[in-house]
């Protein structure tokens, strides 16, 4: 794969991010969300940032068309932050559509047009039943040959999951390893939807049992739990309830300056160092399925703009929509040889203190996945951790000064990277 | 000739509907193309003729969908009777997304990738919104 070595026109920090509390929120609409992720982020900007000074609005939003009946969400979202008349943008690239956003932002200051740029996004997908939400993000795949066949998102993902568990002889237990240690993250995370260990929920389950009289479940650790078909139903097999992201309600956004004006907001920006987005087929059109080209290709971009390498990188926050997404995704960005994400889960490595953390947030798969907020949510979990306010879940023993996110769309056919720099 | 018609997705179906499995072939590159395309991926030409397969291929990927789309939830479908999807390689190279019948897809460790199978046609829909579906059963 050929990759050109690009360069922005001038340096990008992030000076604020600010991430609403993870859920299913009957009261809450798009814009109440919105405006919880900004109200934080007003509060996160060391040296005060007046609304009236952002230049733009990039507002990653997937299926509000779905979910609220609204699409256009970027200027309606934009009059509700006092932003009228500046222009405002939705991405609409599926799951990435926040990460794109990112990228949009990024571009803009780096061509010189805007100073200061708010990106993020939103999602509320409550609305829906789980039907109606596996018909909304449906509309992602290639609905002329996907759809026909039958098709779901996780349907999908499970696909490729026989073909990685064909090719490299994974199990179905190296799958929930990763449903166990991200909700080992993401019970350290209060914004998490699922703010809570995986093990906690079959305790949890058992003493329900016991209170209600009932038969008590023999589950002796939170493997045993994950195989049992009663407690972890599948929803398209290989993949189960625990190998699934859930439907969420949530918002996220950063405030983008131009580097030169970065430390006028605060003493410890966080880079942007590089930036790289690609495409690829529908799943079955691919070369190789066990792996997604256009994350490969975003990361080289990235890495190839910021100068680093792989195992430069100290964390990464990976689109784990489905658990076989981590896998492959770690995989597509370098960390690890392909099928060597299996080594990797088994012995600890992607974990917390292990020697390459993946998703410290709780990833999609803990914290939540509102769609078009979670690119967005993803970079504002590496500010944290690189600014030493990621509270209980800051990795240890690190001095986190190289960082990455590896965001997906659909089932592969998008993927934005980026890398980030505290100096 | 095996067919005049455009290179579109009405065509595909169309033929389909003929019991034809058919994909566009480069006529500079040689380079299939499964469902039709009518720019060659490959090398980018855009002079292609239409070409019938045998319908022989192997299972490449697949799953038994529990949480289904509406549409099969309508058809009966759900989490105590699920379906199987998956794409399927067919012999002549390129791969295709399809229903794959007869199976159990209540076991679906039972199902390996690269299991043989062979192009099946079934119909969905009545009058004019009656369309043949493509699917794949085990040979």
């Amino acid at each position: 794969m050929y990759i050109k070595k690009r360069r922005l026109g001038r340096g990008v920090a992030i000076v604020g991010a600010g991430v609403s509390k993870f859920g299913s929120f009957s009261d809450k609409t798009s814009r109440d969300l919105f405006i919880e992720a900004f109200s934080e982020l007003k509060q996160s900007v060391d040296r005060g940032i007046n609304p009236k000074d952002i230049e733009a609005l990039y507002l990653g939003n997937h299926i509000g068309e779905y979910c609220e009946g609204q699409s256009l969400m970027a200027p309606i979202i934009a009059g509700y932050l006092g932003m009228i008349p500046k222009p405002a943008t939705r991405v609409e690239n599926a799951c990435v559509s926040s990460g794109v956003a990112l990228r949009e932002g990024i571009i803009a200051i780096a061509s010189g047009l805007y100073d200061i740029v708010l990106v993020g996004g939103v999602e509320k997908m409550t609305t829906l039943s789980t039907e109606g939400v596996t018909d909304a993000l449906g509309s992602a795949l290639d609905a002329l040959y996907e759809t026909p066949a039958g098709f779901t998102f996780p349907g999908i993902y499970a696909a490729m999951a026989t073909t990685y568990m064909d090719k490299y002889g994974a199990k179905e237990e190296h799958f929930m390893k990763v449903a166990i240690k991200n909700h080992n993250n993401g019970a350290l995370n209060p914004k998490a939807q699922f703010n809570i260990t995986i093990k906690d929920i079959m305790n949890g389950r058992i003493a329900k049992a016991k209170q209600k009289g009932q038969p008590i479940p023999t589950w002796v650790d939170e493997m045993e739990f994950l195989k049992d078909p009663k407690a972890n139903p599948a929803v398209a097999w290989p993949m189960k309830l625990f190998d699934c992201s859930p439907i969420t309600d949530g918002a996220s956004c950063l405030l983008l300056v131009a580097e030169e004006v970065a430390k006028s907001f605060t003493e410890t920006p966080v880079y942007v160092i590089g930036t790289g987005q690609g495409s690829d087929y529908p799943l079955y059109e691919r070369e190789d399925m066990t792996t997604i080209l256009a994350a490969k290709f975003a990361a080289q971009e990235a890495y190839a703009m910021a100068g680093v390498k792989p195992e430069d990188i100290q964390i990464a926050e990976v689109h784990d929509c489905f658990t076989i997404a981590e896998l492959v995704g770690i995989e597509d960005i370098g960390f690890f040889s392909p099928g060597g994400a299996i080594r990797a889960v088994e012995e600890g490595i992607t974990a917390r203190d292990g020697a390459k953390p993946i998703n410290t947030s709780g990833g999609l798969k803990s914290k939540g996945h509102p769609v078009g907020a979670t690119g967005t949510a993803q970079a504002a979990e590496i500010w944290l951790q690189m600014r030493g306010q990621a509270g209980a879940r800051q990795v240890p023993d690190k001095d986190i000064s190289l960082a990455l996110t590896h965001n997906v769309g659909g089932s592969g056919p998008t993927c934005a990277v980026h890398i980030y720099e505290r100096r | 000739m095996v067919s005049q018609k455009e290179f579109t997705d009405a065509a595909f179906n169309q033929l389909l509907g003929e019991g034809k499995l058919m994909a566009s072939r480069c006529k500079r590159c040689g380079a299939l193309h499964l469902p039709p395309k009518p720019i060659c991926t490959n090398c980018q030409e855009g002079d292609m003729e239409w070409t019938i397969l045998k319908g022989k291929g192997k299972l490449a990927a697949f799953t038994t969908i529990a949480v289904g789309l509406p549409r099969m939830i309508q058809e009966g479908y759900g989490r105590d009777n699920p379906y199987c999807s998956g794409i399927v390689e067919m012999e002549e190279g390129p791969r295709i997304s399809a229903r794959i019948l007869n199976v159990d897809a209540r076991n679906p460790q039972k199902l390996k990738v690269g299991m043989p199978l062979v192009v099946d046609f079934f119909e969905r829909g009545e009058g004019e919104k009656k369309r043949t579906l493509l699917a794949f059963k085990p040979v």
